[in-house]
């Protein structure tokens, strides 16, 4: 997985609440058995009409957000689905940070895997986070999750929190399968002494 | 003094400390075979195994065809993806209930039916709707590739320790009012993201009184209240229901495993983060109106109007999904006109699901500017059905009689809206574009979409005259 220490990027606000997984990434493009290559579908039926051609007054597609790296977004974001495509079209897309007041459960989870950052901050904050990326141009946020905090040029700082695990994990790049083989041990043991009813399957 | 998720937690936890999730056994993968094929290729990658193939169960849902099955594919690429997770389970091991299987069926239909999902286990599975399993008293919920492929390599899980939270619904539901109404409430009482970082426990009269497939819609579409899962405890439904079936332990073990899951409930004082009670007789049959699953009004009222839109940003959100939806604001349920209805999905398509349909379809044929298609949960419901009868009475009515799958519950098959159709749908979904791009979705119980087939638009099924 890719660490991630700190990142400076251009934001994008796409202000919505209840933004699903469907709508990150729609489901004709799940069938690849590839992980890459997806960022070209990402939120696929609002950037482009049904010919395919891009739609000019979708913000991702307003030249001045171009190349951005930071989506500000509404509450619940990554709701639906559990495709973990999502946070995938979203990294190859370039986008290393997701800012809402709240995220669905299994989203959040699966961008931390993907190493993307998902931040959580107040509406209030986000509100007025979105009126700068919509005013100044190239407004651009810092994250700096070795010390929990997020700043502009502008005088605006705030600390966000992470789970401290999870935010080790991160820094680090950590791969989750080799952390937990670490306990092959124990995960034998659980197995050996649980009741042969218990560890079932097999209809006998 | 536990909940019944407390217990279910303390029982599978392998390793623990503090500052750190807890690594919890899964007991129970199922999977499918469009978020696999990458977690497969990590195996491979890393030179890892599956540890417990035995635990591991796969079948053919999502992409498939669901019809003329016996031919080459007209998707080439959902195909291949078919091909992979055959190969993948040969190579890995892995059982697989292939096309050609009378088990096959949605992951979430087949793995109650084959008796693998059981009280008091941890079951995953790469798709958000394993909060169905819920309905047995096991704790069970959506992962994603890079979970999917940690339980391959470990059989276990990191996870950190969700809230408690209790909905009670007691009382007698009225006539006509459905498991997936009682949820599409739920839903709407407390919103999509109402149980973010919650496990619900669905208890009272009502879900007692619920057969186990309504005890599984109910459960099914915890995680569109945000929940990570959704229980209910299991009793002797449950345990009538899983006896016999294939994968249960039988005879001395089977004793044993029932005095277990007899102590899978609640304690009487253990205390919720949360409590929501709704009382039964207060619900009518829910029809979705708009593009989140919370966005629902009762049948017999109107859909809302801009102004009972609680602040700016849901105004914004009202918009939006009149806009999308084309409806008007205020505009009465009873008038909004369908071109096509589907019955199926993970969340309704069981054999309960299609009797209720067949009874209001009874004797009637659907309206001519409606096309229409019942899709079984799994073969074998499939088989049922037509050996009930029902099957003749969908067909009679005009219905397409389908193979399993999950067919027009997410389109990703040739099962799917064109533009502008509007669709009485019993699956979960309503967002934009979830059954083809510019598709109008309105999410109902069975009754209610066969209703709305036969007349051509939505109608207050405890209206309903019934040809019995």
């Amino acid at each position: 997985m890719n660490n991630f220490i700190k990142h400076k990027g251009l934001v994008v606000p796409l202000y919505r609440a209840n933004i699903d997984t469907d709508q990150i990434i729609p489901k004709q493009f799940l069938k690849s058995i590839e992980r890459t290559g997806f960022g070209q579908f990402l939120f696929y039926d609002w950037r482009f009409d049904e010919n395919g051609v891009e739609k000019t007054d979708f913000v991702l597609n307003q030249p001045r957000y171009k190349n951005a790296s930071i989506l500000l977004t509404g509450k619940n974001f990554g709701c639906g689905s559990s495709r973990e495509h999502a946070p995938w079209s979203l990294e190859d897309f370039g986008f290393r940070v997701v800012i809402a007041s709240a995220f669905a459960d299994i989203f959040y989870n699966n961008c931390l895997k993907v190493g993307i950052l998902p931040v959580v901050l107040d509406e209030e904050v986000i509100a007025e986070s979105v009126r700068k990326a919509e005013t100044v141009e190239d407004y651009q946020l810092t994250i700096d999750l070795e010390n929990c905090k997020i700043f502009d040029e502008h005088g605006f700082e705030t600390a966000f929190s992470i789970d401290d695990f999870r935010r080790y994990c991160l820094l680090n790049g950590l791969d989750d399968i080799g952390l937990t083989l670490q306990y092959e041990t124990e995960i034998a043991d659980f197995e050996n002494t649980r009741p042969g009813w218990k560890n079932f399957a097999r209809g006998t | 003094m536990k909940t019944l998720y407390d217990k279910i937690w303390d029982a599978h936890i392998v390793h623990e400390e503090t500052g750190k999730p807890a690594l919890l056994y899964v007991d129970l993968h199922l999977i499918h075979e469009v978020t696999t094929p990458q977690a497969f290729a990590g195996l491979r990658l890393a030179n890892r195994k599956v540890r417990r193939p035995d635990l591991t169960f796969a079948t053919l849902d999502h992409a498939i065809p669901t019809i003329d099955r016996n031919l080459p594919f007209n998707d080439k690429i959902a195909e291949k993806q078919v091909e992979a997770l055959r190969k993948n389970c040969e190579e890995f091991g892995i059982k697989l209930f292939d096309l050609d299987r009378i088990e096959q069926g949605i992951i979430h239909v087949f793995g109650p039916e084959q008796g693998l999902v059981q009280p008091g286990q941890t079951i995953v599975c790469g798709d958000s709707h394993t909060s169905t399993h819920g309905a047995f008293g096991a704790l069970a919920f959506g992962i994603g590739t890079s979970e999917v492929e940690h339980v391959f390599a470990t059989q276990t899980l990191p996870q950190s320790r969700s809230k408690n939270m209790l909905i009670k619904v007691e009382g007698e539901l009225p006539f006509g009012v459905t498991a997936k109404d009682v949820i599409l409430a739920i839903i709407n009482e407390i919103g999509t993201d109402g149980a973010t970082g919650y496990v619900i426990e669905y208890a009272g009269a009502v879900f007692e009184n619920l057969s186990m497939e309504g005890r599984m819609t109910v459960c099914n579409m915890s995680i569109e209240a945000g929940a990570r899962a959704g229980l209910i405890a299991p009793d002797e439904k449950t345990f009538e229901y899983l006896k016999d079936k294939p994968f249960v332990p039988k005879g001395k073990n089977w004793e044993k495993a029932v005095e277990y899951w007899q102590t899978l409930k609640t304690d009487d004082d253990a205390k919720f983060d949360k409590v929501v009670e709704i009382e039964a007789e207060t619900l009518a049959p829910f029809v979705t109106w708009g593009t989140s699953p919370g966005m629902s009004v009762k049948v017999s009222e109107n859909v809302p109007d801009l102004t009972d839109a609680k602040n700016e940003t849901e105004r914004k959100s009202f918009e939006r999904a009149f806009e999308y939806m084309a409806l008007n604001p205020a505009q009465k349920v009873e008038e909004i006109e369908i071109d096509r209805a589907f019955i199926g999905s993970c969340t309704n398509s069981r054999i309960e699901d299609l009797r209720e349909a067949a009874k209001v379809i009874k004797g009637y044929k659907i309206n001519e500017k409606v096309s229409a298609m019942i899709v079984p949960g799994s073969m074998q419901i499939k088989k049922q059905a037509e050996e009930e009868g029902l099957a003749q009475i969908f067909v009679d009515a005009g219905f397409e009689w389908r193979d399993a799958g999950c067919s027009m519950c997410l389109a990703m098959n040739e099962d799917i809206l064109q533009s502008g159709e509007r669709c009485a749908s019993t699956s979960n979904r309503n967002f934009e574009g979830r059954q083809g791009r510019g598709g109008r979705t309105h999410l109902v119980s069975p009754s209610m979409a066969a209703a709305a087939a036969i007349a051509g638009h939505f109608v207050d099924v405890r209206n309903w005259k019934f040809n019995d």
